[in-house]
């Protein structure tokens, strides 16, 4: 028996969602009385043995350079395979872009209930019951896994690893798989934080009024080291890129801090962000639905409050 | 080229959320019904563009649902698609549902199978990579893009922070969302013609759902919004700095 956790990466580096998995796994085999183990595949930079510090005792790495990138097909199956040597009875995943494409595959190809979107540790105390999210961060549902072994999908930012120390076995996985899926280009955005790993977001809206003036936005998100958002219409016309866009029909986020600029907080705009910690609505019209939804509200005009903001934050930053 | 297309009913997304059964069903009492907007926008309308420019193409809907997805799934033959199979089933673990679809894909042999990323009521994400693993098939998931080149398709999918271009021989199950195609609505010609497209229903074959919902949860009232002049913008980043500890 045990907790098999897979640990993600892109271009050899492990990326956040990883740790908050791996900190969730171990979790799980505490309160299931079993130990945690870790997958990874594909070639690594960082140091896998210390991430033991999270509480897992084993990593498997599959270190095949055909695994280097994401092929949800081989993917699955070496991860099956392993969960299949261990005896895992729970596999857990992040419900990040790689999450979404294997573990359904492993819950299918296992016959194991899986539960995509996870916001909490499971409760074991009748049955294997799993919180997550639902109708888009409208609500919550309690969902009740049956079978022998159980898959979850932890949705980013909703754990925060506990650091135990230690340091774990790192032992090599020997592959043969075929990925047939072959990525040919990529483009990532460099130097700026992805935003479904951003514990802070500065988000635009409408109120904006064009792409012109989005250098304030960019400003106060880079002396806050954060990642930038926008909603739908300005997606729409191209003010911003398709991947800023967030809400039900966009992206899901969930960071510590979103500042939304220039947002009315419409339905469909609020169903993406809130389950963000602490919002900030900065907006001219007092009756702008985002208010009933903030922490903290400014009725303002952007153009005047936002320069000001970014300089108090220059200040304090002793930027 | 035969495309399968799979239909989801789902809320409309102002539709109230709320519980009934002691918090155990989704409160259906005047809720408006639409096709899930990732099905609907992006991985049919794509559907229909490939149509556009290589005639011989066939597309197929499947919907796995009881009676009442029927105006669902017209509406979607309205946009486009030659006919329509509704597997007779209502159920809400993805298993048994991605089991339906892969039974219908393996009858009808189909080179693409598309979906949208995920549902807007019980966001899985799961059909696809489901359907695909029943199949064993590649999946790529999240797409953006979708082109093809005799059999062999080039699709952009996300990635954090970006996106990449991937290569994959046909046949291939692709889950789709925004980038792929532009929201389209049904004219009349489309609406007229959808009545008699043919809408097979079919029984479920036989399959255990892994999962059931327990209950339902609607999160906790915000405790309300602490208002900052405008003429002291800095009392905010104050209280972020002290008061929330967040920057
Ligand atoms: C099926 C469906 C799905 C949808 N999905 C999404 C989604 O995923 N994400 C999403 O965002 N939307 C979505 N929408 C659209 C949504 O309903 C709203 O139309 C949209 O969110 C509005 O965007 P906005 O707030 O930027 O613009 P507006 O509603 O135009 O609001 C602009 C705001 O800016 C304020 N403002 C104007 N000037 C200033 C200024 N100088 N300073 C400060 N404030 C100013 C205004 O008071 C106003 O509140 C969806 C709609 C539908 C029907």
């Amino acid at each position: 028996m045990s907790v098999l956790i897979f640990i993600d990466q892109s271009e050899g580096h492990i990326k956040k969602s990883s740790y908050e998995v791996l900190g969730y796994g171990a979790a799980v085999a505490k309160q299931i009385g079993t130990s945690a183990e870790a997958i990874v595949l594909g070639a690594v930079g960082d140091d896998l043995a210390s991430l033991g510090k999270y509480g897992v005792t084993k990593i498997h790495h599959a270190d095949a350079a055909n695994l280097n990138s994401m092929d949800a097909q081989a993917y699955a199956k070496v991860i099956a395979e392993a969960a299949t040597a261990t005896g895992a009875t729970v596999l857990v995943f992040s419900n990040n872009v790689n999450g979404k494409a294997i573990a359904p595959r492993v819950s299918a190809r296992l016959k194991a209930g899986l539960v995509a979107g996870a916001v909490a540790l499971p409760d074991t105390s009748n049955g294997f019951v799993v919180k997550k999210g639902v109708f888009s961060g409208k609500a919550f549902a309690h969902i009740s896994v049956n079978t022998a072994i159980k898959v979850i999908a932890l949705n980013p930012n909703s754990y925060q690893p506990a650091v135990t120390g230690g340091t774990a076995e790192v032992v090599k996985l020997a592959t043969s798989v075929q990925p047939l899926v072959k990525v040919t280009a990529t483009n990532k955005i460099t130097g700026q934080v992805p935003l479904s790993e951003a514990e802070l977001v500065v988000s635009g809206g409408r109120g904006l009024k064009g792409p012109e003036n989005w250098g304030m936005i960019e400003d106060l998100a880079k002396l806050l080291g954060a990642a930038t958002a926008c909603s739908r219409p300005v997606a729409d016309a191209h003010w911003r890129p398709h991947h800023e866009h967030v809400g039900q029909t966009g992206g899901s986020i969930a960071p510590n801090l979103y500042i939304a600029v220039g947002i009315s907080g419409a339905i469909q705009h609020l169903a993406g962000v809130n389950r963000s910690k602490v919002i900030v609505v900065i907006n001219k019209d007092p009756e702008a639905p985002f208010f009933k939804a903030a922490d903290y509200g400014i009725v303002g005009d952007a153009f005047e409050v936002l320069p000001k903001i970014n300089e108090a934050v220059r200040k304090l930053k002793g930027a | 080229m035969k495309i399968l297309v799979c239909i989801s009913k789902t809320p409309d997304t102002t539709a109230k959320i709320a519980f009934t059964d002691n918090n155990t069903k989704f409160a259906q009492d005047g809720v408006q019904w639409i096709i899930n907007p990732y099905d609907e926008w992006y991985s049919l309308v794509r559907a229909i563009e490939l149509k556009e420019k290589d005639a011989a193409t066939v597309i197929h809907l499947v919907t796995v649902g009881a009676a009442d997805s029927d105006p669902i799934i017209r509406k979607a033959l309205a946009l486009g698609g030659d006919e329509a199979i509704r597997v007779n089933a209502d159920s809400h673990d993805s298993f048994y549902i991605a089991s339906q679809i892969a039974e219908v894909a393996k009858q009808g042999a189909y080179d693409i199978v598309f979906m949208g990323k995920e549902t807007i009521d019980y966001n899985g994400s799961s059909i696809g990579g489901m359907v695909a693993e029943l199949l064993d098939r590649p999946y790529v998931s999240l797409a953006t893009k979708f082109d093809l080149n005799g059999t062999v398709a080039t699709i952009n999918r996300e990635i954090e922070g970006g996106e990449e271009t991937c290569e994959v021989s046909l046949p291939v199950v692709v889950s789709t969302q925004k980038g792929m195609a532009e929201p389209r609505i049904p004219n009349m010609k489309g609406i007229m013609g959808a009545r008699t497209k043919p809408l097979k229903v079919q029984e479920p074959i036989a399959v255990d759902a892994l999962t059931q919902i327990a209950s339902f949860e609607l999160p906790p009232a915000k405790a309300g919004v602490k208002m900052i002049s405008a003429d002291t913008p800095e009392e905010l980043v104050r209280l972020l700095h002290e008061e929330a500890k967040l920057i």
